[in-house]
């Protein structure tokens, strides 16, 4: 506690102008960064799959399974920094149980359980149905039990089964790409949805943060399939990569022009918070923001795709790129719900002054704890690439 | 083996998954109308009917800015002691000649707002208490997710303590900055009229300790009270009126400088 205060006494010398007694707390910090960025992740990576799956892109099969378990690493772990830092973790279920109808936050519970049970899993369990008979009879210990029980008692491996699993998993994939969009645009509207902050209350907020999650998604994918690829020592299909990169760079240039919208509106419009927005930006979030987000995280990037559109070079430098790329995208797209959150909050209410913001290293809401639920989920995907490696695979729908 | 198995397997697969997601989700759709069961909806409407709906007045042309609200209500209500967490406090507005506006809240007001501002560039300088204004479409009630703040029948918004998960999201939602979290608690704190002494016939802490008057409580049903007559004599203004939450706390004088 004493250090709690000492913290808030430290920001309280910092404040600049006049903020609201009750400001000088920022409520929300690191663990509501993450949890955007991490259900951004999640909606990104499962569209990606999508795309091959429903649209029918055949270059990007064999990322097909990898974005998919992707997706569930990450979900495993997407409520976790979310329910950390809820003061009373332990009442968290009371989510479910009276949820309030008219609350923007209510229903995530529910968006989460559909999209985890009702979408990924049933999906996955479909596309691994036929996989798990198979290799349950070839290996041994606890591979062999857990495949044996994830079978769920249905061990036809004949062809008909094989296509009723192709055809429910199809359907479920379908109805998977709505699923997405309502789990990311969901949380867009927990934000956009505050009346009360003129930095969040934008009716673009849902898309934009729909946009920015296919965004990271699809960087993050690419970045582990070739991780992957290196770690297997199995040759990158470079069609494949050229592909993702592709829709990275379309769906980026969406992003960027909804997010440049956004800023134009506000400029344009110069409302009353206008005023205070304009030096947020232009200060305490003008490494962010700026510097990260837009050059970093999406000129660098737009420049660099757009210019393998008209001229690819050799494939060792496009590799290269792409890796680098897939990087700074996920560290532009991390600093963009960033600047929403903590930006969000670093000015006052009665738009005459500004808090500051100290992270703290210990603790549930330190930066050590943020670096845990983000690697946290490497690991999970480390154990399910072992598990049910894709590439082992005998059967793959069609 | 064989297609019919299968299908039934399947079929077994899918009616288990179904009833516990749907289980789940009843429950929940169920659960907000338990109290429709226990038959007392007349009784309550018409208890409501009778029920005061108490606002607050405050009378910026009476304040002086000594503090002594915001030090009662820390008192009467437990609120730490520290400077961050208030549940009122007074603002010190000072418009200079060259037009620049200075607010000033040290410690929410305790000890008695002092000028820094020299007489001779001050064009105007004023007080303004700040609470809860008990929005009629209050928007931390719309957010809290699990409905642990809530609007009482007498149109006070309060939070049960032993109900909030803590998320903060009414804290965010609040436009006044009316709101914290208390560190002792662990759950969003506020004002609340002091509930526990209205219910009592008594005044707000922060009513009783005004030296001037400037904070007038009452039934804004009663036409007799002070705070109607207060209303029927002054042109009074709500904060952030644009925000239509259809606040309960009005304002006489204020200028167009608050926020």
């Amino acid at each position: 506690m004493e250090e709690h205060y000492q913290h808030l006494y430290e920001a309280l010398s910092q404040v600049d102008g006049y903020i609201y007694p009750n400001e000088i707390d920022l409520h929300w910090g690191l663990m509501i960064v993450l949890y955007p960025y991490i259900t951004g992740l999640v909606a990104g990576a499962f569209i990606l799959a999508s795309l091959e799956r429903v649209f029918n892109i055949k270059a990007l099969k064999p990322t097909y399974g990898l974005a998919l378990l992707t997706a569930l690493a990450f979900l495993f772990v997407a409520t976790l920094p979310l329910v950390s830092h809820l003061q009373h973790p332990l009442r968290s279920y009371e989510i479910f149980m009276t949820p309030n109808p008219t609350s923007a936050m209510a229903i995530f519970g529910f968006v989460y359980l559909w999209y985890l049970m009702v979408v990924l899993l049933l999906e996955i369990w479909f596309d691994y149905r036929r996989d798990f008979v198979i290799w349950s009879k070839t290996s041994t210990g606890f591979k062999k039990l857990f495949y044996k029980v994830i079978t769920l008692g249905i061990n036809e491996t004949d062809e008909k089964s094989a296509k009723l699993d192709d055809k429910l998993g199809y359907y479920i994939t379908v109805l998977g790409i709505p699923s997405a969009f309502l789990l990311h645009g969901y949380v867009g509207f927990i934000f956009g949805s505050i009346k009360a902050n003129p930095w969040w209350s934008t009716v673009l907020m849902p898309v934009i943060f729909l946009f920015s999650a296919m965004v990271s998604g699809i960087a993050l994918v690419m970045v582990v399939y070739m991780v992957v690829c290196w770690v297997r020592k199995v040759k990158i299909d470079m069609l494949c990569l050229d592909t993702i990169a592709k829709y990275l760079f379309y769906i980026l240039i969406i992003d960027f022009t909804l997010e440049s919208l956004d800023q134009i509106h506000r400029l344009y419009e110069a409302e009353e918070s206008f005023d205070i927005i304009k030096v947020l930006v232009g200060g305490k979030l003008n490494i962010t923001l700026i510097y990260i987000q837009v050059i970093l995280g999406t000129l660098i990037p737009l420049s660099v795709i757009g210019f393998f559109q008209i001229y690819k070079p050799a494939e060792k430098i496009r590799k290269f790129a792409y890796f680098f790329i897939g990087i700074i995208v996920l560290i532009g797209v991390f600093f963009m719900r960033w600047n929403v959150v903590i930006g969000g909050q670093l000015f006052s209410k009665s738009l005459s002054g500004f808090t500051s913001f100290n992270a703290v290293y210990s603790g549930m809401e330190g930066y050590l704890m943020a670096a845990v639920w983000l690697i946290l989920p490497l690991f999970i995907l480390t154990f399910l690439l072992w598990l049910m490696p894709p590439w082992k695979k005998v059967t793959s729908h069609e | 083996m064989g297609t019919k198995r299968k299908l039934e397997n399947r079929r077994k697969f899918f009616q288990t998954s179904a009833t516990l997601i749907g289980g789940t989700l009843m429950y929940s759709l169920i659960k907000p109308f338990e109290a429709i069961a226990e038959t007392k909806e007349k009784d309550t409407e018409d208890d409501k009917a009778n029920l005061p709906l108490w606002g607050m007045g405050v009378d910026l042309e009476s304040c002086i800015g000594c503090g002594k609200c915001v030090e009662a209500c820390k008192i009467e209500n437990d609120v730490p002691k520290e400077p961050f967490y208030f549940r009122t406090w007074v603002e010190q507005y000072t418009v200079k000649n060259d037009g620049e506006v200075k607010i000033e809240s040290p410690n929410g007001g305790i000890g008695g707002l002092k000028q820094s501002v020299p007489d001779e560039d001050i064009f105007k300088s004023f007080m303004v208490p700040k609470l809860c204004n008990h929005c009629t479409k209050a928007p931390c009630v719309q957010a809290c997710p699990v409905g642990a703040t809530f609007i009482s029948p007498d149109g006070v918004v309060l939070v049960d303590e032993t109900y909030c998960i803590g998320c903060s999201y009414c804290i965010q939602a609040c436009p006044y900055g009316a709101r914290y979290m208390n560190p002792i608690t662990k759950v969003a704190d506020k004002c609340t009229f002091c509930y526990h002494r209205i219910t009592k016939g008594l005044q707000p802490a922060c009513v009783e300790v005004c030296p001037t008057d400037a904070r007038i409580f009452g039934n804004l049903k009663d036409k007799k009270s002070d705070l109607v007559k207060f209303l029927q004599k002054n042109p009074t203004q709500v904060l952030k009126p644009h925000l239509n939450t259809h606040s309960r706390v009005f304002y006489n004088g204020l200028s167009s400088e608050v926020k």
